[in-house]
């Protein structure tokens, strides 16, 4: 059995009240950290190695260190989780959100935030409710508020419900859906919030996972926590599969011990396939990442490891395609996802992406020609010119060249399949 | 005559009140009304203006930008049917076929009787309950044909009140504490907390100086 | 820019060359300067940056070689290399034009933009030879009205936010905003809450395509039947560069020029439609004299020997000063020259007045030390008593905002009522005008009973001698007499004698009047007729010996019957005085009273002979704007029927009367100004049609500063057309600041001319208001659409005029039972009463009512009555 940090306490009887969580040692972590000086529970998590879990895979001790020293600061937690099949960030806040709220404290402290913002995805009403009444709880048990805990550290945790909007979950776009205002991502410089985020002020944003391992780093110290995985992949991560496989669902798993093809298999993970099928494709990382393919499933489930192969860990989300599902409608669907979420602001992701996704509908519904192909794949040069892994951009965020990964990577794979669509005029797969 | 009611005018100073700049408000002032009034009425979005000190056609601009933010009217139960690439690969353009011919009325329609808006919904990170809907956000899945059309029932006959609430109420627990710490009190806990980590990091040049 | 600024200069490459370029400046600007024209659709020099449409995609060289920047975003660094033109910048060029086609309509032919569409151009120079979308496009329903001047087509809108930023962050009436999210994103405005802002007609001006169009100019003209000159708006006193349009000699489109020092481009909807109103056909065209009560026909010659006879006979009579001369806001400094010098040159009367009672002693505006725009948007503070800004010089109000809300400087309000103004001060008083007396005897001093603004300005670090101070000093309300706020100028301007004033009043070419002695007791160059140069005695015959009269005076001994001819040029004090019971009953008893004018106005309506007068646009000249900027204004379309230019007006007047005023043009005129006149010294036609075409030139011209720096003029995305005439050099030339730089700046102003203040002001503080007995506190303020000859022969703009309302605060409203809506009867301290319909506006102070003037006309009633010092009129249900 390999250790659990973020979801040790799932599938414990209500595992989201303050006094399970409190029989579990809740709140230890806090009290400890407090009794650290700032610079101590930054050097904790400077040791862990930790990277990132929103996706980007930035090391978290170092974005704080980029954090610009102004009286006035903030820290807002990202929890706006929509990168398609992406649920880990969701399981967390419905199952363990004073987790979230003590690592959320934890590291406000750390970085002396002058108020702490958690942003949760519109759409999870019951983790909203689950997260606000730990919030209320917290503050009720003195965990937050005014001199923490006999401390002399206060701050206030405010909950900020999104409305629906995948951009949101990019920081920038997700700091002026936090200021009131539409969800456009910043144009960079400054490339960090670190320097200006919030209201002008400089900003941490880390993701609801990452905030989330920040208690098991304090109470058992950076090292133990560099201790698990390999290289630059240290700790453990929560991997959502999904797709064909059996056991769909959110394993967490110590960073690169596992393969793709044993987190696919194993029973006690997902278990396979359906009836002798096999695995087509996989999309590693959320909707954004280039696919693989079979060759790589001995791969470890390692950061660098996947971008050596050309793609990325990205979210942590893994979707199975096996040999009877249809590439072309999984591309599709894909840039669909993309052309509804374009937040509009760049010509080439919002025209583009609209354009990409009626081209390949008509492919999918067999009435496209084979010059098609190329004219995706132009378009597609017009937002990621090169069509290179990582991608260059003509856009403001990397939600542009997101989008034509998905349709590169069905075409690399399979022109085949593409061929047949048109060719037959429609889709071969039986749905 | 104000639009919010008294109880909500009050949750809504509350939540003005939570941010260092009061328009951070504005998602959950909409959140509030669409929880009063099942969508987000023009005359809600006047009200939050004012209470926000900017234009109504600033808080129309802002919402209109989320999904969940309803201009127009919407079903007591808004159905969404997710047909993302994992529930897609689990059935979910099927099943919300299947939603389609069982409510009558195509994704975006809201069914006569209001009961229903029908909506083709993008990843709601429930993946692995594919092919999966949410019902005002609530999630239920995996769902088959079957398993649709008993939830449709059960909804109809309201055997579902408990756990999905109308249209328009997300959150059903709300903030206890509307005191905070004034900022004030922060801002100047936070420059005594960088004072002392200054000199803290001054004594320990001069100890790594005094040891070299 | 001063000189030492080329040492700063760093050095980028662009496509292999080395250019200096500022710190700080985009890399697109760089390029344009070194005459690399990147393409750009939302970029624009006077909205912050939000590099949406990708448009300006260049290589920049960065730590991993080559990549795609956007080069309006990206600010220069020295040692930069940018490549504008390579394989992969065409491809994005390509890419983004073909993306942007994808969903727009391909109506170009019925376009208003057709023909002048940076898109259009654009993918005629950069863009793919044809689409390869096969698709449906996306539809919307075609052109709504957002407001009564402007439709909205949003199949054509490209989403690069240029209106949208204008309307927030310039003008700060986000009445329009994207709406939805990706490609369904539109524009669109709040329902019911149309796009109802003074400053609309600039997003029509900078909307890269025809997604913005102005029901006034719509389906008029195609742009290349368009001619054009620049000249500048006459509608109120900050003298906006525009291009003037015209097509088959008939106006059709005002734009905004990009003036540093004026208005960054941007216009108000009352100058930019005003255009209207020459066009109008409710035009004076012939010379109309009235026989019976009703007016005919005559020819100019009858007329003008009429008028010699009335003169002779009236001078015969004794007191030249019984004939007086009005002078309007109409007239351009030649034409006021002309008339001043007919008036007391000639004639030798002194009654001349260039104000309406709404403005401020001509004596005290020249001896305040004059601030300049450009100063006042970068002093260290401003202190503004004056009207509402934003009503009364609207771009002003956004030149104001603009330094204000970029934190440049700071400002302090005081006076009577709520004005714009408040929203972006740091400190807003509200006085009463014993207290003024005061506040200014102490602004800067530790004690001061207005500690707030005492504080203000001393973090803001002006000097306790008021250097750094700039104080905007207009009326700030009508209801209190002019002497109010001159006494506070003149004691402010004594206690801090390096302060430095914008006089903020509204009526354009105000500032003209008062520097070409269109003042009792002054001359040209503000010289007190006692003092006339030698200069001028040889070209004036016949100085005044007696001092003349101001308006008031000439209103109040015109109804003891003694003025026998009045000269109203361009005036029409029967509408505009601001106590209308006296101008109308004054009026009523002239002997003979002339009209110049361009339109059957209130007061040319019941004049004894009009004269039919050329308006804007047809005839060229100067004017000055109210920081004392000489402007050019240029002829563009012929003169209407047998109308002519004032100036000539004058001259054959003149004529008949035995002398010859010397100017057959007039530029002649500005040549005889120059010579007479020591605040006009240096200046030119040659000059100010060359190298200060776009600035002017601020009077009196430094000698050291004999050049100025043209700007770029028209931003060139929403106007192709335009730029490319300025890049032939039809307009004036087109020089790099660069190239200039070592002619120094124009930015120095002379101060006032050494008068001291001594003298002036004294005695005249008025007593702490009383509250008579059931009398209340009066506010009265114009509106920018407040009625005139000018709107109402707009069509586009006269229903836009306000309407006649008596405001009061719901408390008061409470105390006397009234209620929004109630019709109520206002008297008038004289006794004179209107009826009007009563509004509750919680912006009145309690105990005060609130009346918009211009906005009724109703006999026997004016809630100013000339002689009181403080107004108040009484409020009664009818
Ligand atoms: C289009 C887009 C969507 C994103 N969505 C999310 C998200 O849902 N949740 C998240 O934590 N990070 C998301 N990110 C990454 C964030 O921008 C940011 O890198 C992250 O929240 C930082 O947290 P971390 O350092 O803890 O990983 C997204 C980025 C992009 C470009
Ligand atoms: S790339 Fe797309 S999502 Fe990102 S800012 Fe541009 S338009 Fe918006
Ligand atoms: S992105 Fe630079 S001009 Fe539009």
């Amino acid at each position: 059995m390999s250790t659990k940090i973020v979801t040790a306490r799932v599938g414990v009887p209500d595992s989201y009240l303050l006094s399970t969580y409190l029989e579990h040692g809740g709140y230890s972590s806090l009290k400890k950290a407090l009794a650290m000086t700032p610079e101590e529970v930054h050097a904790e998590v400077n040791a862990s190695g930790m990277l990132g879990r929103g996706g980007a895979g930035f090391e978290a001790g170092r974005k704080w260190a980029m954090l610009k020293q102004d009286v006035v600061r903030y820290l807002v937690v990202n929890g706006d989780e929509s990168e398609p099949s992406t649920f880990k960030d969701h399981l967390l806040v419905e199952q363990d959100p004073h987790q979230l709220v003590e690592g959320t404290l934890i590291t406000a402290y750390a970085i002396g935030a002058s108020r702490a913002f958690i942003y949760l995805r519109g759409e999870f009403a019951l983790g909203l409710e689950r997260v606000q009444a730990a919030i209320n709880e917290a503050y009720a048990y003195g965990a937050v508020g005014r001199n923490i805990f006999g401390s002399g550290f206060s701050i206030d945790l405010v909950l900020q419900p999104g409305a629906g909007a995948y951009i949101c979950g990019e920081e920038t776009a997700l700091i002026e859906s936090l200021e009131g205002k539409r969800g456009f991502p910043r144009i960079k410089p400054p490339y960090f919030p670190a320097v200006i985020g919030l209201y002008g002020a400089p900003t941490i944003v880390n993701n609801v996972e990452t905030m989330s391992n920040i208690p098991w780093i304090i109470a058992n110290g950076g090292k133990s926590f560099a201790a698990l995985g390999k290289g630059r992949s240290t700790g453990t991560r929560l991997f959502a599969l999904s797709g064909d496989v059996l056991r769909p669902g959110n394993y967490e798993l110590e960073m690169t011990s596992k393969t793709f093809r044993e987190l696919i298999f194993d029973p006690e993970f997902g278990g396979g396939l359906r009836d002798g099928r096999s695995v087509k494709a996989v999309i590693p990382g959320g909707v954004s990442a280039p696919w693989i393919g079979p060759d790589n499933l001995d791969l470890p489930l390692g950061q660098d490891e996947v971008a050596q192969a050309g793609s990325m860990l990205g979210s942590g989300s893994i979707i199975v395609i096996d040999d009877h599902s249809c590439a072309v409608r999984a591309a599709w669907r894909i840039t669909k996802f993309f052309n509804r979420e374009s937040c509009g602001q760049c010509t080439p992701c919002r025209e583009g992406s609209g354009w990409i996704e009626k081209i390949m509908h008509r492919i999918e519904l067999g009435s496209a020609t084979e010059s098609d192909l190329d004219l995706v794949l132009d378009v597609c040069d017009n937002i990621a010119p090169g069509l290179t892994w990582p991608p260059q951009q003509t856009t403001i965020c990397v939600l542009g060249p997101s989008i034509p990964s998905s349709v590169v990577s069905a075409i690399k794979m399979f022109r085949d399949e593409f061929m047949i669509h048109i060719k037959e005029e429609g889709c071969p797969f039986v749905h | 005559m104000s639009f919010f009611t008294p109880e909500n005018l009050g949750k809504a100073q509350v939540l003005v009140g939570l941010y260092p700049d009061k328009r951070s408000a504005l998602i959950p002032l909409c959140h509030l009304a669409q929880g009063q009034h099942g969508h987000l009425s023009n005359e809600a979005m006047v009200e939050i203006a004012e209470l926000l000190g900017i234009q109504p056609a600033e808080v129309m601009g802002t919402a209109s930008f989320y999904d969940m933010l309803h201009t127009e009217e919407v079903g007591k139960y808004l159905v969404g049917v997710c047909t993302n690439v994992a529930c897609m690969l689990g059935g979910g353009l099927e099943l919300l076929e299947h939603a389609s011919d069982v409510l009558g009325i195509p994704p975006g329609a809201t069914t006569d009787d209001g009961m229903f808006t029908l909506e083709e919904v993008e990843c709601v990170a429930h993946c692995d309950k594919a092919p999966c809907a949410q019902v005002n956000y609530r999630y239920f899945g995996p769902l088959a044909d079957s398993d649709f059309d008993r939830l449709v029932d059960d909804l109809r006959s309201d055997r579902l009140s408990e756990t999905v609430p109308p249209h328009g109420v997300l959150s059903r627990v709300f903030r206890d504490a509307p005191a905070m710490v004034p900022l004030e009190i922060i801002h100047q806990e936070r420059r005594d907390m960088d004072e002392a980590k200054k000199a803290r990091l001054a004594a320990q040049n001069q100890d790594a100086g005094g040891k070299q | 820019m001063s000189t030492d600024v080329s040492q700063n200069l760093i050095t980028i490459s662009v496509d292999g060359k080395e250019i200096k370029a500022v710190p700080g400046e985009l890399v697109i600007e760089a390029a344009e300067k070194a005459g690399v024209f990147i393409p750009r659709f939302c970029y624009h020099n006077r909205l912050p940056q939000v590099g949406m449409c990708r448009m300006c995609l260049v290589e920049v060289k960065g730590p991993r070689g080559f990549a795609l920047q956007p080069s309006c975003y990206l600010p220069v660094s020295d040692g930069m290399e940018v490549i504008t033109e390579s394989d992969k910048v065409k491809k994005a060029q390509d890419g983004v034009l073909e993306l942007l086609l994808i969903n727009h309509p391909l109506d170009c032919p019925t376009c208003d933009k057709g023909g002048e569409c940076p898109l259009q151009d654009q993918t005629l120079t950069y863009g793919p030879g044809e689409s390869r979308f096969a698709e449906e496009k996306r539809h919307w329903e075609k052109p709504i009205a957002i407001s009564d001047l402007v439709f909205l087509d949003r199949e054509r809108c490209i989403q690069c936010d240029r209106c949208t930023r204008f309307a927030d962050v310039i003008a700060g009436d986000a009445l329009i905003e994207f709406i939805g999210r990706g490609d369904h994103t539109e524009i669109n405005v709040f329902p019911d809450r149309p796009f109802s802002s003074y400053f609309s007609g600039n997003t029509v001006q900078i909307c890269p395509v025809g997604a913005l169009t102005a029901s006034p100019y719509r389906f008029k003209a195609r742009p290349w039947d368009l001619s054009q000159v620049e000249s500048s708006c006459t509608t109120c006193s900050m003298g906006c560069r525009i291009m003037v349009q015209s097509s088959q000699n008939e106006l059709t489109r005002y734009l905004g020029l990009d003036s540093d020092s004026i208005n960054h481009g941007w216009l108000c909807d009352k100058g930019r439609f005003g255009f209207e109103a020459v066009n109008s056909s409710d035009r004076v065209t012939v010379p109309l004299i009235r026989k019976n009560g009703s007016f005919t026909e005559t020819t100019w010659a009858s007329a003008l020997s009429l008028i010699a006879s009335k003169v002779s006979s009236a001078k015969a009579a004794g007191d030249p000063n019984r004939i007086g001369f009005l002078l309007g806001s109409r007239l351009t400094n030649e034409d006021i020259y002309a008339w001043v010098k007919l008036a007391k040159g000639v004639v030798a009367s002194d009654s001349v007045d260039c104000q309406l009672g709404d403005g401020l002693s001509g004596k005290v505006i020249s001896v305040l030390p004059r601030a300049t725009i450009n100063q006042a948007a970068s002093a260290k503070a401003i202190l503004a008593f004056t009207g509402d800004i934003r009503e009364e010089i609207p771009v002003l109000f956004l030149r104001l905002r603009e330094a204000i809300k970029s934190g440049k400087t700071k400002l302090a309000t005081i006076g009577t009522h709520a004005s714009s103004l408040d929203q972006l001060s740091d400190v807003s008083v509200k006085v009463s005008p014993d207290q003024l007396q005061l506040l200014a005897r102490e602004l800067m001093q530790e004690s001061s009973k207005f500690p707030d603004i005492a504080s203000l300005f001393t973090t803001q670090g002006v000097a306790s001698d008021g250097d750094g101070l700039v104080v905007l000093l207009g009326r700030e309300n009508l209801a209190w007499d002019r002497s109010v706020a001159e006494a506070f100028a003149v004691e402010l301007s004594r206690a801090l004698p390096k302060a430095k004033f914008l006089i903020t009043i509204r009526s354009s070419n105000f500032a003209g009047g008062v520097d070409l002695g269109a003042v009792p007791g002054l001359l040209p160059g503000r010289t007190p007729i006692e003092d006339a140069s030698l200069k001028l005695r040889q070209k004036w015959v016949n100085l005044p010996g007696r001092a003349g009269y101001g308006a008031a005076e000439m209103l109040k001994s015109a109804l003891r019957g003694e003025v026998d001819v009045l000269f109203l040029v361009g005036s029409d004090p029967r509408q505009d005085y601001v106590d209308s019971v006296l101008a109308n009953s004054a009026l009523d008893q002239v002997g003979f009273v002339v009209s110049v004018d361009t339109y059957l106005s209130q007061s040319s309506s019941m004049a004894d002979l009009i004269l039919p007068a050329s308006s804007f646009a047809e005839k060229s000249g100067t004017t000055t704007n109210l920081e004392g900027r000489v402007l050019t204004l240029n002829q563009k379309v012929t003169p209407r029927g047998l109308s002519r230019p004032d100036w000539t007006i004058a001259s054959e007047i003149a004529l008949e009367l035995g002398e010859d005023l010397g100017f057959t043009s007039a530029a002649d005129v500005l040549d005889e100004i120059a010579e007479v006149s020591p605040l006009h010294w240096g200046l030119s036609w040659h000059r100010l049609t060359r190298s200060a075409a776009l600035e002017g030139v601020v009077i009196p011209i430094s000698p050291t500063s004999l050049s100025i720096r043209p700007n770029a003029m028209l931003d060139q995305v929403s106007t192709p057309g335009i730029a490319s005439v300025w890049n032939q050099g039809l307009a004036s030339s087109k020089t790099s600041f660069l190239e200039n730089d070592s002619e120094g700046d124009i930015e120095q102003v002379a101060e006032a001319p050494s008068q001291a203040t001594r003298g002036l002001g004294e005695s005249i503080w008025p007593l702490a208001p009383i509250q008579l007995l059931g009398f209340m506190n009066l506010v009265y303020t114009p509106k920018l659409y407040s009625h005139g000859e000018h709107l109402k022969n707009s069509p586009h703009l006269s229903h836009l005029a306000v309407e006649a309302k008596c405001r009061i605060s719901g408390r008061t409203a409470n105390d006397l039972g009234f209620e929004t809506g109630d019709s109520v009867r206002v008297a008038d301290k004289a006794g004179g009463e209107g009826l009007f319909e009563l509004e509750i506006d919680d912006s009145v102070r309690d105990g005060t009512v609130e009346l918009t003037r211009g906005s009724f006309a109703i006999s026997g009633f004016s809630p100013v009555r000339i002689g009181e010092t403080v107004n108040y009129v009484k409020v009664e249900r009818a």
